[in-house]
């Protein structure tokens, strides 16, 4: 950048010293002085630039005219040598990227709330990215694939989502992105690559140790190397969706209120889905999915035929294989479709999944399936298929990663809620049922302390403050409000479904279900104390004498009314 | 020895010599004040100020931004005398020429700052 514009300096200041050194003529032909330096400059900014307006101020001497023309090479020529320098720099890829960085890190710092970092923007990152900026949360994005940044920036978030283009695994640009920044909630490693998602973990606990770490990984060799350091997260999609199938098998009212409550926004609720517990299952592919799938499986004593088309190289389950691609008729034959209740097409190829799901579906229409999608552009064919399950390996972890980061309390209640009986998760279902009408229900954490629940936290000495208090509606507390008390945690205990009578103290924390209503009347009670009072006592005394002669007269015009 | 560090040096001292060339003399006396040494002064600030781009360090920083100063300055100066002598026609009488000396008198302090600031950096890079 600088050689273009010294040239540019010499050169003007060497025309512009000459030409006010040589002898000018008037109209008549007497020599006259040499125009000043003013004119000089004058006359050669516009010849530099090729504007060029003639000989001014008077017509121009012999020597002048020498001088000029070496003066109209020259400067024209590095003039247009500077300019196009100086173009060529701003269109420069590396420079360009250097003004993206810098901007980046501008609205990182300029972020004064709590963020995520995400480390990939695939599908999980896209997913969880809306999740977190649907309900208010900041998130910040790299990605090394430039596509990705730029489809990024034509969505639109609620919230503003910096994003840069870079490689995760360098901590310069993990830095750029914030992970020191006090306002780091959490930095969430999402990329394809193990080796990728182990590095920002690493880089994570070394540069920030308190924020948490999150990770997918999709080997147990790369899990067991993120917990060694204290990962805090390590999510494996094959490995959640064996465990989700095969509780599924096992406890479907289970699974039905997990995902009740883990539902988005207004989403319809999800029908219950009953798998064949009793019977025979097949498995098409032994990979990375079917292995998980075959463990879990086989842990719940389902009767399993595995189909794997190169078992050399996946490896054979204990009980052999039945060799070849499940999209024939004759493979699926020998792995005795007759009798079976259910299969899982589950190979890492979409077109071959579907494939195997209409050769199945064909040969036994009743039969209960469960596909693989691996990439999200082929939802509209899978459900044409009519697969009863669909697992997708990106909604997953991003659903599981949505709840541990929006609704922390929900991801443990869910963990706990798998010791319990199937018939507590059945009879939970039906409450849940009986509560909403056909709309998910909002869950939302409370936690009794001076920030978020002010009326009880400062509530007078000797009074008690049980879980029913918050259970009732504050405008008439006869009326039960369409809420469940899902968990209480206080220190180390975590209590389920908690007995309404149990007393409140500073420092616990709730999980609720329920209606959006019951959850605003319910703030109510935590942040008013007049309300609060009303709940406990059930009067409501308001200070003052005119607020009082206000309430009187309300009431006894609505008396006369009813009256 | 680095050919990069005299030229730089050289342009960054030429600037205060011929600045400080130019201020001498009696303040407003046209006579004392040679118009092709304010030429050569703007010259070689402007190179000055080109060489010191693109130098990320604090002390970068500081020495582009007295460039810069002196820039304002002399150009400031440059424009009274064009102002002065072509456009008004009142030519360099004392008072004029006081304010063309004195503006580049300004000029030279941001250029003697920066003289200090490379003699600085020189010490601390020995050390």
């Amino acid at each position: 950048m600088r050689s273009p514009l010294l040239l540019l300096v010499l050169t003007y200041a060497v025309t512009i010293a000459v030409l006010a050194l040589i002898p000018g003529q008037d109209a008549e032909g007497h020599p006259t002085p040499p125009m000043s330096l003013f004119h000089a400059f004058y006359f050669v900014s516009y010849t530099a630039t090729t504007i060029g307006f003639g000989e001014i101020p008077s017509a121009f001497s012999d020597g002048q005219r020498l001088w000029v023309i070496f003066t109209v090479y020259a400067s024209v020529v590095v003039w247009i040598y500077s300019i196009g320098t100086l173009i060529a720099l701003l269109q420069d890829r590396a420079f360009r990227r250097a003004l993206a960085e810098r901007s980046f890190a501008r609205q990182v710092r300029r972020i004064a709330s709590p963020f995520y970092l995400v480390c990939g923007y695939g599908e999980t990152g896209g997913v969880l990215v809306r999740a977190l900026t649907d309900r208010h949360r900041r998130a910040v994005v790299i990605d090394l694939d430039e596509d990705r940044i730029n489809l990024l920036r034509l969505e639109t978030h609620r919230e503003h989502v910096p994003a840069l283009v870079g490689d995760a695994r360098r901590p310069s640009t993990l830095l750029a992105a914030g992970l020191r920044s006090p306002w780091c909630a959490g930095v969430v490693a999402l990329t394809d690559v193990n080796r990728t998602n182990l590095k920002v973990a690493i880089a994570t606990k070394l540069m920030h140790p308190q924020v948490k770490a999150i990770c997918r990984a999709d080997s147990h060799d790369v899990e067991a190397n993120m917990a060694s350091f204290g990962t805090d997260h390590i999510f494996d999609p094959f490995d959640t969706f064996a465990l989700y199938l095969a509780t599924a098998l096992q406890a479907p009212c289970l699974v039905l209120l997990v995902t009740w409550l883990s539902g988005l926004g207004d989403e319809p609720l999800a029908e219950p889905i009953y798998p064949p517990a009793k019977g025979l299952w097949i498995l098409c592919g032994y990979g990375r999915f079917g292995t998980a799938l075959y463990r879990h499986l086989k842990a719940e004593g389902v009767e399993l035929v595995v189909v794997e088309a190169d078992p050399a190289r996946t490896g054979e389950p204990p009980g052999g294989v039945v060799k070849g691609r499940g999209t024939e008729p004759e493979t699926l034959e020998q792995a005795q479709i007759g009798r079976a209740v259910g299969l899982v097409a589950g190979t890492d190829d979409d077109a071959t999944n579907l494939s195997i799901l209409m050769t199945a579906k064909a040969m036994s229409p009743g039969l209960f399936l469960v596909a693989r999608e691996n990439h999200r552009d082929n939802q509209d064919l899978f459900e044409a298929v009519g697969a009863q399950i669909l697992m997708h390996p990106s909604s997953i972890i991003a659903d599981r990663i949505r709840v541990l980061l929006a609704t922390p309390l929900l991801s443990e209640f869910a963990k706990y809620a798998r010791y319990r009986e199937h018939d507590w998760a059945c009879e939970l279902v039906s409450r849940i049922a009986a509560l909403v009408e056909d709309r998910v229900p909002e869950v939302w954490e409370v936690a009794i302390d001076q920030d978020q629940s002010p009326a009880i936290y400062n509530v007078g000495k000797g009074v008690l403050v049980t879980l029913a208090a918050l259970l009732c509606d504050p405008w008439d507390r006869d009326r039960p409000m369409t809420v469940i008390a899902l968990m209480l945690v206080r220190k180390s205990d975590r209590i389920l479904l908690p007995d309404p009578k149990s007393p409140l103290r500073r420092g616990d924390r709730l999980l609720f279900c329920g209606s959006s209503l019951a959850r605003s009347r319910m703030l109510w009670t935590l942040q008013n104390s007049n309300a609060l009072d009303y709940v406990l006592s059930g009067e409501s005394h308001h200070p003052g004498t005119l607020w009082r002669w206000g309430t009187e007269t309300l009431r006894r015009w609505k008396v006369r009314r009813s009256g | 020895m680095n050919l990069e560090k005299v030229v730089f040096g050289f342009f960054i001292v030429l600037a205060l010599t011929l600045n400080f060339g130019f201020f001498v003399g009696e303040l407003d006396n046209p006579d004392h004040h040679n118009e092709w040494e304010l030429f050569a002064v703007v010259v070689v600030n402007l190179i000055a100020t080109i060489l010191k781009f693109g130098d990320r360090t604090q002390i970068g920083a500081i020495l582009l931004s007295t460039s810069l100063v002196a820039m304002l300055q002399l150009i400031a100066a440059v424009l009274v005398w064009v102002v002065a002598v072509h456009v008004t026609g009142d030519g360099l009488t004392p008072k004029i020429t006081a304010s063309i000396v004195s503006l580049t008198g300004g000029a030279m302090i941001a250029n003697v700052i920066s003289v200090v600031l490379l003699v600085i950096e020189t010490f601390v890079l020995r050390r």
